[in-house]
């Protein structure tokens, strides 16, 4: 067993991320990333971690060094926020499109405008779309687990997709936290060497990023989708590997308190510990509340979640980003979609709160649960989304 | 006039790492600039191109004119995806998991994706000191897109976006100077080339990848097409450009200029400009603005040749 | 000989799309873009290799006898050989048909 240790979660990250044996870091500073990647160089710099630290001179660049250094063979990570994953969002899909298996740590920001440094999932699901395997981490432990998760889902040959790890900005990056780091030879049973499927060397001359013509082009992204829906037996098995090796069982969506749950709040991030407070209060009051956190985004796990929320009457699905003048929330927007052609359809309130950092206390989430007790009773047609504590 | 004797085809290698059955116009100087680049560097090389009418000839899937290893990611990444492969590869080197090679890690990318929109990337790669050489394929505009004019468009030249009109000349501003800009980033070799003048060419890129350390190689690339010149005059132009002083053949090692080609007196631009159709607008008085630059640029370049 | 694209399936692309057939482009006929082509007079040919520098398309190759003829699979017609050419003996023609 490793030992356990209180450190500060970006810290912790940036160990994981040496434990995995890096070989190339390439990234720019943004907060609220910037421990991770101040740690990381410390590590290089007193040579503790054998790695190029790649110091770039923009977002964009950080993930083209990635894809070059992914592309010659070398195992590779960067790490940003918000407007820096706006930046290289061009990178970011092709990197995808490539299947080159970087691995990026996002800490998850607000995107601008207004300018904020502050929390919210508005920059992940600016890349909804890109193809990346994309999971959250709840808590520092999480995190740390899912480094090592990340390196090996990505690199293996049946998959040989980007992956990103979705930690909330400060509430997870800048929190000390008591986490078990892994032992090397536990990380040496589960994270094997690099070995790509493709690699840039002389020997052998492959052309990588070849333009698709329109006769072509629909098969690529038709092979492109199976690969990233494909994956999500690899990432089932590297969950089940690392439960045997450290006890920690991870699913595709995770579930508590559902007996007899008649509504469920849904969560994704850290926002899922706060509910499960008012979770535990408001069964002590005798409602009947159960509590679903998603814990892998894309490839979307349908079959996880149908089951999770089989027989519930209600979904309180909490989003932390905005879809202007959309349908809600994007959480949302995909539950629906998710659970549109099943028997029964539960009712789903959507709340957007937590935008760019503001606290969500359990007592907001026992008032959300109210509200939509209120509107049962009421039985009035529900908006689609109600922007919470929002100052009118 | 270059040397170009007899047997002038044995000196330099039969293979062609670039092959034929790409789709490059009839008579593109750039494509001949590729190949011979190629046949500089052999097949210890991998190549990262940024996208442009150099990616788009020779990378249509599902084919490729590519004999060595090459990757394609975007318009202004060349310089940083070249870093990433040359920075991976140190690693795994180091770490014992690839044999050192001595492999040579190229960048290109054209005039557009060399001094306008990749130029940020250049930089940040020449500060870092990558050991890597970065070729621009300079054609002076942006060309696989339609001839739109970049910051390597010279002054007075037509293009679709800095059209002759009633009111404007072409081009309005001056040629950046990139050859200058990377010489300013203080990397041990810059070389401007032409591939009318082909063994120069080769030698240059032959030293520049033996160069530890960052190495630009600034190529004047000859489109017949974007530039409304017959096919068949490309390396005639290319001549032109060299001794009318519009685009003289230096190199800089560590700060040291040299002329490799030294033309003598310099002919006068208007044999240059006269026969291509982007400068057919231009009147006396502008061909004279030229005149005056080209005769100042030159030589303040000879006297950095003395120092 | 490869599949064409209209026959490719999304299985048979390559993990990334990659081209792992170094040079397959090879069998792309730029030939028929062509609508002059260069005949040489091999008396006044000096062997000279200049032609075969400076084609663009590497469509110039060395015989036996060491003349350098044209590639006419890949020959675009350009006319560079023949501007080119130290003694003039190249000349370009109308393409026949």
């Amino acid at each position: 067993m490793g030992e356990r240790v209180g450190i500060e979660v970006s810290l912790a990250a940036a160990e994981a991320v040496k434990m995995a044996n890096v070989d190339v870091v390439a990234a720019y500073p943004i907060t609220p990333q910037t421990h991770i990647v101040e740690h990381l160089s410390e590590l290089v710099a007193d040579g503790e971690l054998d790695a190029e630290f790649i110091p770039v001179e923009s977002e964009h660049s950080a993930m083209s060094v990635c894809c070059g250094s992914s592309a010659v063979g070398a195992r590779t990570f960067t790490c940003t926020s918000a407007q820096g994953l706006a930046l290289m969002n061009e990178i970011v899909f092709i990197a995808a499109s490539l299947r080159l298996p970087i691995v990026m740590i996002l800490a998850n920001r607000s995107l601008s405008g207004p300018l904020s440094i502050w929390n919210d999932h508005t920059d992940v699901m600016s890349i909804r779309d890109c193809g990346w395997i994309q999971v959250f981490a709840e808590n520092g432990q999480e995190v740390f687990d899912h480094v090592l998760f990340a390196f090996r889902v990505a690199e293996d040959p049946k998959v040989s997709l980007p992956v990103i790890v979705n930690i909330d900005g400060f509430t997870l990056t800048h929190v000390i936290e008591p986490m078990e780091f892994w032992d090397e030879e536990t990380v040496k049973k589960y994270l094997p060497d690099f070995k790509p499927v493709n690699q840039l060397h002389p020997d052998r001359p492959v052309t990588m990023g070849a333009f698709g013509l329109p006769i072509i082009f629909t098969e690529t992204k038709k092979a492109q989708d199976e690969a990233l829906i494909k994956s999500k037996t690899e990432i089932l098995k590297a969950w089940k590997e690392m439960g045997d090796l450290v006890g920690r069982h991870y699913q595709p969506v995770e579930t508590n308190d559902l007996e007899g749950a008649e509504t469920v709040f849904l969560t994704m991030g850290s926002f899922g510990e706060t509910v499960s407070l008012a979770v535990n209060e408001l069964r002590s009051r005798g409602k009947a509340v159960g509590q679903v956190r998603l814990r892998l985004w894309r490839p979307f796990p349908f079959e996880e979640l149908r089951e999770a929320v089989k027989g519930v009457k209600r979904i309180i699905v909490i989003d932390r980003a905005i879809s202007y003048g959309g349908p809600g929330g994007p959480v949302a927007s995909e539950i629906r979609a998710a659970l549109y052609k099943e028997r029964t359809m539960p009712a789903i309130t959507n709340f957007l709160c937590g935008l760019a950092g503001r606290d969500v206390t359990p007592d907001d989430y026992i008032k959300m649960y109210e509200k939509t007790e209120k509107m049962t009773k009421k039985k009035v047609r529900e908006e689609d989304y109600i922007i919470y504590g929002v100052r009118e | 006039m270059e040397p170009l004797n007899v047997y002038a085809s044995r000196l330099i290698t039969k293979k062609e790492y670039f092959t034929p059955g790409h789709r490059a116009c009839q008579g593109c100087a750039e494509a001949l600039a590729v190949r011979l680049v190629a046949k500089a560097l052999g097949k210890n090389v991998v190549v990262a191109s940024a996208t442009g009418c150099m990616e788009i000839v020779s990378s249509p899937l599902p084919f490729t004119n590519w004999e060595v290893p090459w990757i394609h990611v975007a318009f202004e990444n060349a310089a940083a995806v070249a870093s990433g492969a040359e920075a991976g590869t140190k690693a795994l080197i180091r770490k014992g998991r690839l044999t050192d090679k001595g492999t040579v890690f190229l960048g290109m990318g054209g005039d557009g994706a060399t001094s306008d929109i990749g130029l940020q990337a250049l930089s940040g790669a020449f500060e870092r000191g990558h050991n890597f050489l970065y070729v621009c394929y300079d054609n002076e505009a942006y060309m696989n897109t339609g001839i739109q004019r970049s910051s390597a468009t010279p002054f007075g030249a037509a293009t679709t976006t800095s059209p002759a009109g009633k009111l404007k000349p072409g081009q309005v501003t001056w040629k950046k100077n990139m050859p200058e800009i990377a010489v300013a980033h203080n990397i041990p070799y810059v070389a401007t080339a032409c591939s009318s003048y082909p063994f120069d060419l080769i030698e240059k890129v032959e030293k520049a990848a033996r160069i530890q350390g960052p190495a630009y190689v600034h190529i004047l690339s000859i489109c017949p097409t974007g530039w409304r010149i017959p096919p068949d005059k490309a390396i005639w132009i290319g001549r032109l450009a060299v001794e009318t002083g519009v685009f003289p053949l230096y190199e800089v090692e560590q700060g040291k200029y040299r002329l490799t080609l030294d033309v003598g007196e310099l002919r006068p631009v208007k044999e240059y400009l006269k026969p291509q159709g982007r400068f057919r607008h231009l009147t006396d008085d502008l061909i004279a603005e030229i005149q005056k630059r080209v005769t100042e640029e030159y030589d303040k370049l000879k006297i950095k040749t003395t120092l | 000989m490869i599949k064409s694209e209209e026959e490719l399936t999304w299985k048979d692309l390559e993990v990334g799309c990659v081209v792992s057939d170094a040079g397959n482009a090879r069998q792309y006929k730029t030939g028929d873009w062509r609508s002059l082509r260069p005949i040489c007079d091999k008396t006044k040919c000096i062997k000279c290799g200049v032609c075969y520098i400076f084609c663009p398309d590497m469509a110039i190759h060395k015989t036996e006898e060491g003349y350098f003829e044209a590639d006419l699979y890949y020959c675009k017609g350009c006319g560079i050989c023949a501007q080119e050419c130290i003694t003039g003996c190249i000349t370009m023609v109308e393409e026949e048909e």
